[in-house]
């Protein structure tokens, strides 16, 4: 009753009329054109990321290519080297043939490139890293997400994005100054020696590489997995435990299949990241460009050559050039990568409807 | 029959019940969802829960299979027996009570896996691994949930591809395949088409001859239809717990009168 009284007041007609005049204005030029300039804005900002991509690749291959021109392809593969004898009575070294060879010398008088042992760094770092985060960030998520009570995950997870937001310079110089020694100490003579850890004889090398990528890389995965796993729908874990399953079965069997595609697709964004990490691999996995099937042996990384190597080449000779295709082959690759994730996660999500 | 009224002021039936609560009160942390609940039903019988929205009558079916529980900071007072023996009693393995008493969700859950895998699931997780076990017993599930005809061909088939009724069939013939007792429904039908609803409602019609069932529904008439026994809830308490056809022709309380009329609630 007090209602119909307001509208029927005096009072509130005029003040209804008045807002109504004011509401009821066309909107003027100046509010249209402010419409349009925020979206041309958002716009602009979108595209800003596709320029950058676009932009990378462009001088990438621009500058690779110059090196695909002045050396032929096969000899970013694989080099040819002079097989020598050394003849000690007449104190003189003679060429006495020419053998197939990986090597990696860009700055000797007789500069090398074969790309191979740089690929066998990347991938022998971004594999071991990936198995261990794999476990270790796939097994924080489900904790996290599963099991933790609110309050253990209000204090873990800001833990992680603290350890994400660590320079990866310094998690190197860890790495190197605290971790790498006692390591190889303990697994070459310490402790551990009766694991015979074989030929674990120097401190820098893939396998310490590989355990500091993986310190950037497990938050990344704990934390996408920990969000795929929580966007899955409670009801079907209630489903689950209401057949009698138990938290466990319900997790393997249930909530991680059906969070599959965010789970793949933090393994794959840990393994690209992996392949390009580059501080932490310059520091701690020794740098030496050189295959050995042994992982406790030094290797250097594709990144780690790109930028120990570029500011010491000089600009526009050859050297540079080939560390600018090196970047191009990082780049297609870590690209490619990201295409099959893509493909596999719609695929998926197509068939799951998820 | 004097025993009987001991247990509940709103006696519906003299038969023993098979589920029962006695005096249930229940907690939301410091909120009170129940207030003192008694009643129960009787061996393939049908007890519709009725009531308003957030009047505590899925709370009181989530306690039965203690599913409740999932939510943190939850308390439960009283008793709740199951065939005669409490589910609240510490030596209680809510895996085991769970296999007994089945629960059909508001919304159809199907896993993401295929039709056979969804009926197979129980059984699996309670390792059951020999093929004919499986097949026999999938068979039978989804022949009991009126599902088998319309599945038969394509088991192998994503149980998301079902239309709603047909998910929400399944996941009765899910519940089904682990042989419980008793079967917890809480609004079944809610997200069904009238005709999915409708064989729903033939369903439960053919699973009361072996099985103990209490339903959670907003629907007058899905209660007047399918059930023997008719709870009102209100605001954490049980208003009138009769024989349904009294419920609903001659209720005894004026909210229920109130209620099924449609005039409040």
């Amino acid at each position: 009753m007090a209602a119909r009284g307001l509208r029927e007041s005096a009072e509130f007609r005029a003040t209804s009329a008045a807002l109504r005049a004011r509401l009821r204005r066309p909107v003027s030029l100046f509010f249209r054109l402010k419409e349009r300039v925020i979206e041309w804005f958002l716009l602009a900002c979108g595209m800003l990321s596709a320029i950058a991509v676009a932009l990378i690749f462009f001088f990438l291959f621009k500058e690779g290519i110059v090196a695909l021109r002045m050396v032929p392809l096969s000899q970013f593969i694989s080099t040819l080297s002079d097989v020598t004898k050394y003849d000690p009575v007449e104190d003189v070294t003679t060429v006495v043939g020419q053998q197939r060879d990986f090597i990696w010398q860009p700055v000797s008088e007789t500069p090398k490139f074969s790309v191979v042992p740089l690929m066998w760094g990347s991938f022998g770092i971004a594999l071991i890293s990936a198995f261990i985060s794999t476990l270790c960030g796939v097994g924080i998520g489900i904790y996290l997400s599963e099991i933790a009570t609110r309050r253990t995950r209000d204090i873990i997870k800001p833990m992680l994005e603290v350890l994400v937001g660590i320079p990866t310079v310094v998690i190197g110089f860890f790495m190197l100054a605290v971790i790498a020694e006692p390591i190889r100490a303990l697994a070459s003579g310490g402790v551990f020696s009766w694991l015979h850890i074989p030929f674990y004889n120097r401190s820098l090398n893939m396998f310490v590489g590989a355990l500091g990528v993986s310190f950037v890389i497990i938050p990344v995965i704990a934390s996408l997995v920990d969000d795929a796993l929580r966007a899955v729908p409670n009801d079907l874990r209630a489903a689950s435990l209401a057949v009698g399953a138990t938290r466990w079965q319900t997790t393997w069997r249930v909530t991680l299949p059906a969070a599959v595609s965010g789970v793949f697709a933090a393994l794959i964004l840990g393994f690209g990241r992996a392949l390009g990490e580059t501080m932490i691999v310059m520091m701690c996995a020794g740098n030496a460009p050189v295959i050995h099937l042994n992982p406790f042996e030094p290797v250097r990384t594709m990144t780690a050559s790109i930028a120990s190597e570029m500011g010491a080449a000089q600009y526009g000779g050859l050297h540079a050039h080939v560390l600018f295709l090196v970047g191009a082959l990082l780049v297609t690759m870590t690209f490619l990568l990201n295409v099959v994730v893509e493909i596999v996660i719609n695929k998926y999500r197509k068939r799951i409807r998820l | 029959m004097a025993d009987a009224t001991a247990r509940s002021p709103n006696e519906a039936d003299s038969a023993p019940y098979y589920v029962e609560l006695r005096r249930l009160n229940f907690f939301y942390g410091e909120k009170q969802a129940i207030y003192d609940v008694s009643l129960g039903v009787p061996k393939n019988r049908v007890l519709a829960l009725i009531g308003p929205s957030g009047c505590g009558k899925s709370t009181l079916i989530k306690a039965v299979n203690r599913i409740s529980e999932l939510t943190p900071g939850t308390r439960t007072e009283g008793d709740i027996l199951v065939g005669g023996e409490s589910i609240l009693a510490a030596n209680v393995n809510t895996i085991e009570l769970r296999q007994r008493v089945g629960m059909v969700f508001q919304k159809p859950n199907p896993f993401p896996k295929s039709i056979y895998e969804n009926v197979a699931y129980g059984l699996r997780i309670h390792g059951v691994r020999d093929k004919a076990t499986l097949d026999g017993v999938v068979e039978w599930a989804l022949r009991h949930s009126a599902l088998w005809d319309e599945v038969k061909d394509r088991l192998k088939a994503s149980a998301l591809d079902l239309s709603g009724g047909q998910q929400q069939r399944l996941c009765i013939a899910r519940a089904l395949a682990v042989q419980p007792d008793v079967l917890l429904m809480d609004e079944p039908c809610s997200a069904l088409d009238p005709i999915a609803t409708g064989k729903i409602e033939d369903l439960i019609q053919t699973l009361r001859e072996d099985y103990t069932i209490l339903i959670v529904t907003h629907n007058m008439q899905q209660a007047a239809r399918v059930s023997d026994h008719t709870a009102l809830m209100w605001m954490g308490k049980l208003i009138e717990h009769n024989r349904t056809e009294e419920v609903f022709t001659n209720p005894r309380e004026k909210i229920t009168e109130d209620y099924i009329t449609g005039r409040s609630g």
